[in-house]
């Protein structure tokens, strides 16, 4: 692999969007901008992150997701299919919404991408259906994910549905008892939930339930990592199938204000949502990039999961990132309101963004994502999730150095079904 | 660079026309001294290699047995410096002492820091699960300079292209893993760990020890008919998860080392209750995926 991959995979995205009104992003339409280097690199590394950090039992599995990665983007029937199922199936593209009775609060234009519209309620779908082509075009016949909040496993079991695939998915025990609609979400679909009981018992938990699974099936099993996260090609990979999210809602805000947005924001746990919505802005110098970690409690030590304001360097889950760990090396319990932002990692290339200084993240508690929450709800008439909340409660905060006339887009990553109970409990609804 | 004690140990088997017999245990369980004790009864019973296990939070290579194990560990507050303890005391015992570890407590300790400590305790060097060669290039150069043994693992799965980097960046032996999964006891050797060692044994010289799945003095000999080596792990771990004290766990220590390393000399093995697994003559050797 060479060049910038993520510019040269827009096609996937673009080529039966009905949004795209100049014709597909390239490279070329993306003029003027100067991209902050070439990333990843041959095997996977931004800057210095991100690489292969993988059990040998898995390198040639990697090895063949790699090379039938790099073949499905310049093949056009993979291309085209996977562009009819994300206008056809996943309802794209997405709408982008003005909520000026929540951007009073705000002090700036916001508009939301509304990923929460799109089929399975979030943006997970969109890597899925990817990698649920992948792993039909690797001739595998079952997969298995890990997830958090739920939504990447109901969008795996809904793609794995469609596609005829077995499915397996791990969860965390904490995690089926404060998502528990997903999990009878994805029953339905017919896909076996495996609580895991190891350890924190939460998302870092069931990623590594995930691989030990996937040592001993690797034959006919392929590993539909939901995040931006896990040794190469997964980081890249999973960003060019997110990408989607940004291509669109360039092109939407540009159409609806007449031009770029002054700053993007978005939720990161492993960062899937954000890199997917940043990445396409990147070459525009004049857009901030803002991702909005969970602050849970506070910043002590296990009361949150703000990895890139909390954390320092490390090796996870297949990759070097950054990583809430103690003074051994050891990982540190999480805490968040938001099983999809309670991980102790973050992908790679957030990493990089923020190195090179492209992104800047924050951290928000617990109660600023609930406020945020219920006034969307009671300003708009939208129920977001409590993962998006967080981004939510990030535009309340950027919002006030924009000023009136500046223009904020918001992912609304997903929406909040899942999360009625978990918020009814907290504010006693 | 002087023969590494590794190395010693495997000419030492091979001259006695045997297998080198390897044992795991992890550093701080079922207690820091409980765990060096229970290393001491390895090597007094034929241990030729005892491999340290560095307690880690997130051992995704590891299956049941060897992660309650950890857990307990990292709960009682074992520190890398107990590891650290726990190698000494087997160097000075006359045993060479590998730790097997994740990376990150490594990266973390700092790689350079941690060959010079590692050195210092008299340990012979790092199995490395989780980093591949290609990631490795802080501690290619540290194990250079602290004259450390480098083990780092072929699996089932590796091309021969593979094999070949791999084992060039091998220094002491290579580590065979037998099957694809996780740490653990099986019922029967693995069909593919024999033609995993002769694909190795075309890229190196290098002694090649085969793990994962080896439980009892039956396998051991099953497996040092075409192997170097012969790694346990969880079977010694599972002895002191049901021991009811530390006495009785360090007595089936003793009696599984003296039963493997009967195994690893080709000598006749009885398989204790109630494990009764079927003697390997009786029963197909199936890959573990069947």
């Amino acid at each position: 692999m060479t060049g910038y991959v993520g510019a040269r995979s827009a096609g996937p995205g673009t080529a039966g969007s009905p949004a795209a009104t100049g014709g597909p992003v390239t490279r070329a339409s993306l003029a003027g901008a100067t991209l902050p280097g070439a990333v990843p690199d041959a095997t996977g590394h931004f800057g210095i992150y991100g690489g292969s950090f993988a059990p040998e039992a898995l390198t040639a599995a990697l090895d063949q997701l790699t090379a039938q990665y790099a073949a499905a983007q310049v093949d056009p029937q993979f291309q085209a299919e996977l562009a009819r199922l994300l206008h056809d199936y996943a309802g794209r593209p997405t709408l982008v919404t003005e909520v000026p009775r929540f951007a009073a609060q705000a002090g700036c234009r916001v508009l939301l991408k509304r990923e929460d519209l799109a089929h399975t309620g979030s943006h997970k779908i969109n890597n899925v259906l990817g990698q649920a082509l992948l792993t039909r075009r690797m001739g595998k016949t079952r997969v298995i994910a890990e997830t958090g909040a739920g939504q990447h496993g109901v969008a795996t079991a809904t793609a794995c549905a469609l596609f005829g695939l077995d499915c397996v998915v791990y969860m965390g025990e904490e995690d089926t008892r404060r998502q528990a609609l997903n999990v009878s979400r994805m029953r339905m679909l017919g896909a076996e939930v495996i609580p895991v009981t190891s350890g924190s018992r939460t998302l870092k938990d069931a990623m590594n339930e995930a691989f030990r699974d996937w040592v001993a099936s690797v034959e006919n099993t392929h590993y539909c990592i939901g995040s931006v996260g896990g040794p190469h090609p997964f980081p890249t990979m999973v960003r060019d199938f997110q990408r989607i999210i940004g291509v669109e809602a360039r092109e939407q805000v540009l159409a609806m204000t007449g031009r770029l947005p002054d700053a993007v924001v978005a939720c990161v746990g492993g960062g899937s949502n954000a890199i997917g919505i940043f990445h396409a802005f990147i070459p525009d110098s004049s857009v901030r990039l803002i991702g909005f970690e969970a602050g849970g409690e506070g910043p002590e030590p296990g009361r949150n999961a703000a990895t890139l304001t909390a954390g320092s360097a490390g090796v996870l889950h297949g990759m070097r990132t950054y990583l809430l760990q103690d003074d051994e090396g050891q990982t540190l319990p999480t805490h968040s309101i938001s099983a999809g932002l309670d991980y102790p990692g973050v992908g790679p290339e957030h990493v990089w963004l923020r190195e090179s200084g492209r992104a800047s993240y924050r951290a928000i508690t617990d109660s600023q994502a609930l406020d945020a929450f219920i006034l969307l709800c009671r300003t708009e008439g939208i129920i977001p999730a409590l993962e998006s909340a967080h981004a939510l409660a990030g535009a309340l905060q950027i919002g006030p150095e924009l000023g009136p006339d500046g223009v904020l887009l918001v992912n609304l990553s997903g929406r909040g079904d899942k999360d009625v109970a978990t918020v009814s409990e907290r504010l006693g609804l | 660079m002087n023969a590494s004690p590794v190395t010693r140990a495997f000419e030492q088997a091979s001259a006695e026309n045997r297998g080198a017999l390897i044992g795991y245990l992890p550093a701080g369980f079922p207690s820091v001294d409980g765990a060096i004790a229970a290393a001491m009864a390895m090597a007094a019973a034929g241990a030729d290699i005892i491999e340290v296990g560095l307690p880690y939070s997130d051992p995704l290579m590891d299956g049941p047995v060897i992660q309650e194990a950890v857990q307990h560990a990292l709960a009682a507050g074992t520190k890398v410096a107990d590891t650290l303890r726990t190698v000494e005391a087997i160097a000075g015992a006359g045993v060479p002492a590998l730790v097997m570890t994740y990376w990150n407590p490594v990266d973390h300790y700092g790689v350079t820091a941690f060959a010079r400590d590692l050195a210092a305790a008299g340990g012979a060097g790092l199995i490395t699960p989780d980093l591949p060669p290609e990631e490795a290039g802080p501690w290619l150069e540290a194990s250079d300079a602290y004259g450390l043994d480098r083990v780092f693992l072929v699996a089932p799965s590796s091309s021969g292209t593979r094999i070949a980097t791999v084992t060039a960046r091998c220094r002491g032996f290579v580590y065979a893993a037998s099957l694809m999964g996780t740490t653990g006891a099986r019922n029967t050797v693995s069909g593919l760990a024999a033609g995993l060692v002769g694909n190795v044994r075309a890229h190196t010289k290098l002694p090649v020890a085969v793990g994962l799945g080896v439980r009892d003095g039956a396998q051991a000999a099953e497996v040092a008919k075409f192997a170097d080596g012969v790694i346990v792990g969880s079977a010694f771990v599972q002895r002191l998860l049901t021991a009811p004290d530390l006495t009785a766990g360090l007595a089936a220590v003793r009696d599984l080392t003296a039963e493997l390393a009967s195994g690893v000399r080709g000598e006749r093995v009885t398989t204790p209750a109630p494990s009764a697994a079927p003697s390997p003559a009786t029963v197909p050797v199936t890959s573990p995926g069947s």
